[in-house]
């Protein structure tokens, strides 16, 4: 229990995908301009990360991982090259199940979310953190866990950077830095104060 | 003819940049550029992942339902990525222990995904494959650019050579450890960002609020 605990702490604040691996980039400065938006874009990030990390362990373990075919009689196969194209098929599909079920049995939650379901099949942390599941050998409660928490730690690092947006468009500042730039210094900024994080010990 | 394919390669390069204009790809590339060599092999199997798959899916773009062709699109791309993986563990273990992930996230790049909705589905192979390398530069150039100022100035060598001998070799200079962690690829970008459109001042964006000036009496 303490490791699962170790394990979301760092996962959402030592190693934040977003700002200490730059995943989900495009997104992360694209949809930060108001705070509402990007919360419901976190909340749906973190849905999404929860399911398809642990789902894509399972399908690492009884279909991809060398020998895992053994239930079916194949126990020589290995097929973990075809792991990238599993990964973003379980993603995609994911996707677009959840889409449909949020349509079909939670309306306004689906209003809320809608824009952002089918942007979140291209947002890179969601097929980071299911590489990093598989680089760093989770086992099926370790990457629920691990979902879950890096899943919250983006959605955090995206809200706080709206609400700095927020904030700074009544700023004065320099032209060349109007908008992108300025957006990519405040981030900067951000990590490093997350970086902070990286001292403490558990 | 030849004159607008040489426009399509260069265009992307500085006037319609992918990443300081465009605003794509830059999620999985700024991790991988501490060090050069890295950034070099990075922007290499990039350009060839949107040349060819930009190729691939104008080839078969009429055949494509358009309900479906988002999935299409991924898994040309994912194909191309699973290849330069293959190739970079047989050839390059080192560099690909050190891209990690990274090689595998060119799938949900942006630019490649981009460039295939919004170029490769309208227009011939050719001029796809051209447009896909052209944007596939344009994010090589600011790679390899962030590379080399954070390898240089961050730990005094550049592709492994030492060019400028640190302290800690008994030479003179004192390396800068914050250009190795990650949030400076942020701030080297928004530089770049801020010099390319002093340069080219009409990429410049509007202002939300302006600032109301008060006369001075």
């Amino acid at each position: 229990m303490e490791a699962l605990i170790s394990l979301a702490v760092k996962a959402i604040f030592v190693e934040n995908l977003a700002l200490s691996f730059f995943l989900g980039m495009c997104t992360f400065i694209a949809v930060s301009k108001k705070i509402s938006t990007a919360i419901g874009l976190g909340i749906s990030v973190m849905i999404v990360q929860s399911i398809t990390v642990p789902a894509n362990n399972l399908i690492l373990s009884y279909l991809l991982a060398p020998g895992a075919l053994a239930w079916a009689g194949f126990p020589e196969v290995d097929l973990t090259f075809l792991g990238l194209i599993s990964y973003i098929g379980v993603i995609a599909a994911l996707v677009q199940i959840l889409e449909m079920v949020l349509d079909k049995y939670f309306p306004p939650l689906y209003n809320a979310l809608g824009v952002f379901l089918p942007l979140i099949t291209v947002n890179c942390a969601i097929l980071g953190g299911s590489l990093f599941m598989v680089e760093r050998d989770y086992d099926f409660t370790e990457s629920v866990t691990y979902g879950m928490s890096s899943g919250f730690g983006w959605a955090l690092a995206i809200a706080a950077m709206a609400g700095v947006r927020e904030k700074l468009k009544y700023s004065d500042i320099p032209d060349g830095l109007q908008g992108l730039g300025i957006t990519f210094i405040t981030a900067g900024l951000m990590a490093m104060a997350f970086m902070s994080f990286s001292g403490v010990k558990l | 003819m030849a004159h607008k394919r040489r426009e399509m390669l260069l265009d992307p390069l500085v006037d319609n940049n992918p990443i300081t204009l465009q605003v794509l790809g830059i999620c999985s590339a700024l991790a991988v550029t501490s060090s050069l060599s890295v950034s070099f092999v990075m922007a290499i199997a990039v350009i060839f992942v949107t040349g060819f798959s930009s190729m691939f899916i104008s080839m078969i773009r009429s055949q494509i339902p358009g309900s479906i062709r988002i999935i299409v699109q991924m898994v040309i791309i994912a194909s191309m990525v699973i290849l330069v993986d293959q190739v970079l563990k047989a050839y390059a273990y080192e560099i690909s222990k050190t891209l990690s992930v990274f090689v595998g996230l060119i799938i949900t790049n942006c630019i490649v995904m981009g460039r295939a909705e919004a170029f490769a589905m309208k227009n011939p192979p050719i001029e796809s494959f051209i447009d896909g390398v052209g944007n596939g530069l344009g994010y090589g150039l600011i790679l390899m650019l962030v590379g080399f100022i954070r390898e240089l100035f961050g730990s005094g060598s550049l592709f492994g050579i030492t060019i400028l001998e640190t302290v800690n070799n008994g030479g003179w200079y004192v390396p800068n450890g914050m250009l190795l962690l990650p949030p400076s690829a942020f701030f080297i970008i928004g530089l770049i960002i801020w010099a390319f459109r002093s340069w080219k001042p009409e990429q410049v964006e509007e202002r939300e609020y302006k600032i109301q000036t008060v006369e001075a009496h």
